[in-house]
């Protein structure tokens, strides 16, 4: 390993343990006991002390008593050992620290990125022509942003509250709550995101506010209220009878329902492509332009509508469910976007090639 | 005629004596005449939605454009103000009685009480 030491900030926390590590590189032996530059920082005073002295007791074996010397040795040895156990502990921890830490920067760097390109959005008065934005700031879109970030924390702490709640096998009354608490923040999302609509319908239909991996499964400016339901599913057996008929029921329904909203937005691509393209070669496209405006205003209507049909099969998957079962669900659902936000961040911190 | 109509409509209906072509009474009797109404306008996508979410579940709607037939304009007016609200369409007639838009229908598919409402007025069977 080399001894990058110079190479780092000072104010880096970490320069002092990396300044270890580059001796713990250095042929690091547990029986190595001849190796006086290891003396690990949290070792009592009383190792420490007779770790300077061991240097003394193998060459100079003669001086003591047959008996003592040996006992002595091999209590060096054994302390080595420990010692050089507790070295790797803790470097296999600060190593797990640095994992983590470039996870961090590789969440912070896609922030930034988002930021970035958002501070773009919001300036492109300087050059209408790459962006096609008005000279105006969408604030609109902004506040999104900021409010979308706060629900997301929120949502985290709902997921935890939850667990801790079916855990502790609290009472339904208060199972209740939390199931309320968490259709209601929903219900907030979808408020949100009408909002966002009428600011600017694309930001939401491109999924540039979620994760990469959400973005995979993105549907008509959100998640597919079927891809919900299959997850929920597999978390609230036992089922009654009747209850398995709803399920069934409503698994169908919310299905029928995005296979029309998809058809819908089909028809609407393809006569904003025909309005578009038509009489390409005049030149002249004002009159193509207005009516274009006029489609995709239509488009804001289809995410209202996909959002209503998300809220609405929440709604009715609580009618359906008993409490705990619905409360199972919510932390069910939670956690899935959660793993899916945190595979978005994986994903961006894996190891590249580089250049 | 409002009398009979009073339950649908609710206060939408005019309490006054009608004339003779009046769009609102063309739209209750297009709407009774078959057993799914939808009223539509050819160009619009969320009416293309709506039929497909129909077609998807075995119905055969009766679609009226509105765009096609010349008392259309009158009839998407009539509409709106039933409704009270803007678009006009897409807008269903089940069993000649008034759903809804789109969110009302889609609200009723989901909540398990559009399929009993379709056998009911023999739009659907099974």
């Amino acid at each position: 390993m080399n001894s990058p030491s110079t190479e780092l900030p000072r104010s880096m926390a970490i320069y002092e343990q990396f300044h270890h590590i580059s001796r713990w590189g250095d042929g690091f032996d547990s029986n190595n006991t001849g190796s006086s530059a290891i003396v690990p920082a949290d070792v009592g005073l009383k190792n420490k002390a007779e770790y300077i002295s061991c240097e003394q007791v193998e060459p100079s074996i003669s001086d003591q008593e047959t008996n003592k010397p040996t006992d002595k040795i091999r209590r060096r040895l054994a302390q080595n050992r420990e010692a050089a156990r507790k070295s790797r502990l803790r470097k296999k921890a600060y190593v797990q620290q640095l994992e983590s830490s470039r996870l961090k920067l590789a969440q912070l760097e896609q922030e930034l990125e988002r930021a970035r390109q958002q501070g773009i959005y919001i300036s492109g008065a300087s050059d209408t022509g790459c962006f096609g934005l008005p000279g105006t700031v969408n604030s609109g879109i902004t506040a999104f942003e900021m409010e979308y970030a706060h629900w997301v924390e929120e949502q985290n702490r709902q997921i935890c509250e939850l667990r801790t709640a079916l855990q502790a096998h609290v009472s339904d009354i208060e199972l209740r709550i939390l199931v309320e608490s968490g259709l209601n923040h929903y219900c907030n999302l979808f408020r949100m995101k009408a909002d966002a609509a009428k600011a600017d319908v694309f930001y939401l239909i491109s999924g540039i506010w979620r994760t990469s991996a959400e973005r995979f499964f993105h549907w008509i400016g959100g998640f597919r209220p079927s891809e919900i339901l299959n997850v929920v599913v597999l978390q609230i057996e036992p089922l009654t009878d009747q209850q398995h008929l709803e399920v069934c029921n409503l698994r169908q329904s919310s299905q029928q329902a995005e296979d029309a909203l998809s058809q819908g937005v089909d028809k609407l691509q393809q006569s904003l492509a025909e309005g578009v393209a038509s009489d390409l070669c005049s030149g002249n496209y004002k009159a193509q332009m207005v009516d274009a405006i006029d489609k995709l205003e239509a488009l804001e209507n289809f995410v209202n509508q996909a959002d209503h049909l998300r809220q609405q099969t929440l709604q009715q998957m609580v009618r359906i469910l008993t409490t705990r079962q619905a409360a199972r669900g919510f932390l069910a659902m939670g956690e899935y976007f959660h793993r899916l936000r945190a595979l978005s961040s994986l994903w961006a911190a894996r190891p590249r090639e580089s250049g | 005629m409002h009398c009979q109509t009073k339950g649908s409509w609710g206060s939408y209906m005019p309490t006054t004596a009608v004339v003779i072509g009046d769009p609102l009474e063309r739209i209750e009797r297009l709407a009774s005449e078959n057993a799914v109404v939808i009223f539509s306008i050819s160009s619009c996508c969320m009416c293309h939605a709506i039929k497909r979410l129909f077609c998807g579940m075995g119905v055969n709607p009766t679609v009226i454009e509105l765009d096609q037939d010349p008392r259309g304009s009158d009839m998407e007016k009539a509409l709106i103000r039933l409704l009270g609200a803007s678009p006009a369409v897409p807008v269903v007639f089940i069993g000649g009685k008034l759903v809804g838009a789109m969110d009302r229908v889609m609200a009723s598919h989901i909540n398990g009480t559009l399929v009993p409402l379709l056998k009911q007025a023999g739009a659907l069977w099974l």
